[in-house]
């Protein structure tokens, strides 16, 4: 019986087009054997959501350059909960201060990768945390 | 780590044919020859090197010794020359910073437009020479701060302006006509540009007389930063029509930085930044041309924009590089006659994408070396990042210490007391023609896609660069390229202290421009709209109409969607 694939949605919310960080991550999660969907830039938390549900992914990747994370990410986890699905890993990457964490993880953001962390960290991570969902 | 497996990775493929070459034409002196046998092979036999070979940060390869052997083609008089003379690689002027040191022309911008003035006039007071607005990301995209797009956004990566009104305000007290000022602005660089020249009109300020860069280059944002609206051709035509206002109403302004900058943070090498912006350049100049407009006029205007890496060496050598290419571009390519469209000037920033968010005070460290290359390779102006940028925007100590560490260089190291100090180096040389060569290939692969507008179209470069930057990536997490204090020599560290823009800026923003509505003449900015759409559809130049739109308060997102309307807008095809 062949493991089923971790399906995960790497997308840029807001209007950032800092677009290096997310197409590495979609890259070394892809070689790493998942199956990954990249959104593309400038999607809304609306739109996030909604390509989540359609895809029936077990992860979302956030990436935020541009500080506007505590306003995208609360929005995105309001919708979420919405549709119930609070199942989803969700993760952020990018230029996230210290201070901003606590309030994040708070509305439920699994964990937030700074930049300097290897590809390796958040295969690993995805893996132990969505490997047995999947 | 292990010694041994650092430098281990592979050459870029992309250059080995050019190592090849070189190896085969180099032909050591007898005394280069018994130095190897006598002095080296003993040497290598007691203690080998630390890794098999050595790349610059771009995996471009790196001798042991450069000598006369690696110049044995190279003519002084042809290649190196005199500063002030063809083909600049010395640099543009005779005299270089014994006559007149670099513009310190530190970027900063965040919050409201009075925010900002404030930390303008800070910057000023602590000597800073020129100024250089940073926009906030709805600025950049061409979004009023109050449309739904730009919530959370409002004043966070720069400063909010939607208005004339918002830019009277920053620029309060700051003499337009004496203060030379940067905008980085590219999608609406034409709107925000006829912003600045109203606020220089109400000053009293000589158009003829003024001076500052606009970044308007659009063709980096498809290629790297994406901040985008409309398609490429109406895009360039937005750009063209702009060299035409510059060259008849304000001579001395700077109506275009090509940029490298964002190819390099976007993941590139340093040849990909130096081929793809100078191509960049070409692709400007061409559709001048087409549009009727006279190189030895229009050319003198357009500056471009480097980035400051970490490798010191290949940093320099890719500046002395541009100028070369650009020299033998200008004059061979579109026939050039003065010098001023001959030479290249260009302002550099250290690498934003160095910076690390570990041990963030190693980045002054990191700042200070990348800015010393952009000196030595004749920069004509320089901002030093601060240490703080992985984190945020910088604060006022992290920005003042940023400015400091440009003036150690300029008035404590005297590496400014004589010209092109590196001139004449085996090293420095070889590098500089490698540099060369290689970029030489990139802009003949681009113009046999038809240039750069068709590479873009084919996703060429973006794929070069995603290509590099995930090679890179893939360096640093097997420890063969080192970070410190990210992959190596780390340790657990206290957070410090940074700059938080707080939604106060969005609130203020949004009640701004609900009293600029209210107060304005609305039949007049509809007229002034209607007339823009209009123009657009044809095939005018829009700058004027810009500008009666601009005058009559009608806002950044009013003038850009009559834009929209007649030009469509661009979705990239995302490469991964």
């Amino acid at each position: 019986m062949t493991e089923k694939k971790i399906r995960v949605l790497v997308a840029k919310p807001g209007l950032d087009g800092h677009d290096r960080g997310v197409k590495i991550i979609a890259r070394a999660l892809r070689d790493a054997g998942m199956e990954v969907i990249y959104t593309g830039l400038r999607q809304t938390p609306e739109m996030i959501a909604a390509a989540a549900e359609q895809e029936d992914v077990d992860v979302i990747g956030l990436s935020i350059l541009s500080g506007a994370h505590n306003t995208l990410c609360a929005r995105l986890m309001e919708l979420l909960r919405e549709k119930g699905m609070q199942d989803v890993l969700v993760l952020l990457g990018g230029t996230i201060p210290d201070v901003d964490a606590p309030g994040l993880k708070q509305m439920g953001i699994a964990e937030i990768f700074l930049p300097g962390t290897s590809t390796q960290e958040i295969v690993n991570f995805v893996r132990e945390r969505a490997g047995q969902k999947a | 780590m292990d010694e041994v497996t650092r430098g281990k990775g592979k050459p870029n493929p992309a250059f080995s044919h050019l190592v090849e070459n070189e190896k085969d034409k180099r032909k050591p002196s007898p005394r280069e020859q018994q130095w190897e046998e006598k002095t080296l092979k003993p040497s290598l036999a007691r203690s080998p090197e630390r890794a098999a070979e050595f790349t610059t940060i771009s995996d471009h390869p790196i001798r042991r010794l450069y000598t006369p052997a690696d110049l044995a083609d190279w003519d002084d008089e042809r290649d190196l020359g005199f500063p002030g003379e063809p083909p600049y690689t010395r640099g543009i002027h005779a005299t270089m910073y014994r006559g007149r040191l670099w513009t310190m022309r530190q970027f900063a911008g965040f919050g409201a437009a009075e925010d900002t003035n404030r930390r303008f006039r800070y910057l000023l007071a602590q000597g800073q020479t020129g100024l250089s607005v940073a926009f906030d990301l709805p600025t950049l995209m061409g979004y009023d701060s109050d449309h739904a797009l730009s919530e959370g956004e409002v004043g966070k990566c720069g400063v909010a302006i939607s208005s004339l009104a918002d830019m009277e305000v920053l620029f309060d007290q700051i003499p337009l006509a004496d203060v030379t000022t940067s905008m980085t602005i590219n999608s609406p660089a034409a709107v925000i540009w006829a912003m600045y020249l109203a606020v220089a009109e109400k000053q009293g300020a000589d158009w003829k007389k003024i001076s500052g860069t606009l970044q308007n280059d659009i063709l980096k944002e498809y290629v790297a930063q994406k901040e985008y609206i409309y398609p490429p051709e109406p895009s360039m035509r937005l750009v063209i029509d702009t060299f035409e206002f510059c060259t008849r109403h304000t001579p001395k302004y700077n109506v275009i930085s090509i940029s490298g900058y964002h190819i390099r943070e976007a993941g590139s090498t340093a040849i990909q930044e130096l081929a793809f912006t100078l191509r960049d350049g070409i692709e400007y100049v061409e559709w001048g041309i087409r549009r009727g407009l006279d190189v030895d006029e229009f050319v003198p205007r357009l500056s471009f924009f480097f980035n400051a890496h970490s490798d010191f060496f290949e940093e320099i050598a890719k500046y002395r590089a541009a100028r070369r290419i650009w020299y033998k571009t200008m004059r061979e390519r579109f026939g050039a006659k003065t010098e001023r469209a001959c030479t290249l000037r260009f302002h550099t920033q250290t690498a934003g994408c160095s910076l690390t968010a570990q041990q963030p005070y190693n980045n002054v460290v990191r700042t200070a070396i990348q800015a010393l290359a952009a000196v030595l390779g004749g920069t004509q102006s320089l901002h030093t990042n601060s240490l703080d940028e992985a984190w945020a925007l910088p604060t006022e100590f992290a920005a003042t210490l940023a400015l400091r560490t440009q003036q150690i260089i300029a008035h404590e190291s005297s590496v400014t007391n004589t010209v092109d100090p590196l001139g004449g180096s085996y090293f420095v040389e070889t590098l500089t023609n490698e540099v060369e060569r290689a970029a030489w290939d990139y802009i003949e692969k681009i113009d046999a896609l038809g240039g750069m507008v068709a590479a873009i179209d084919c996703s060429y470069p973006q794929r070069e660069i995603a290509e590099a930057s995930y090679q890179y990536q893939m360096a640093v997490d097997r420890k063969e390229k080192i970070v410190v204090g990210v992959n190596e020599f780390t340790a657990e560290e206290k957070p410090i202290e940074i700059l938080h823009i707080d939604e106060t800026v969005a609130l203020r923003q949004a009640e701004r421009l609900r009293k600029l509505r209210a107060e304005r003449s609305s039949d007049e900015v509809e007229r002034r709209l209607a007339a823009l759409r209009k123009a657009a559809e044809g095939t005018e130049n829009l700058m004027p109409y810009i500008y009666e739109a601009v005058k009559a308060y009608a806002t950044l997102g009013e003038i850009c969607d009559a834009m929209r309307a007649v030009f469509g807008t661009y979705e990239e095809v995302a490469i991964t």
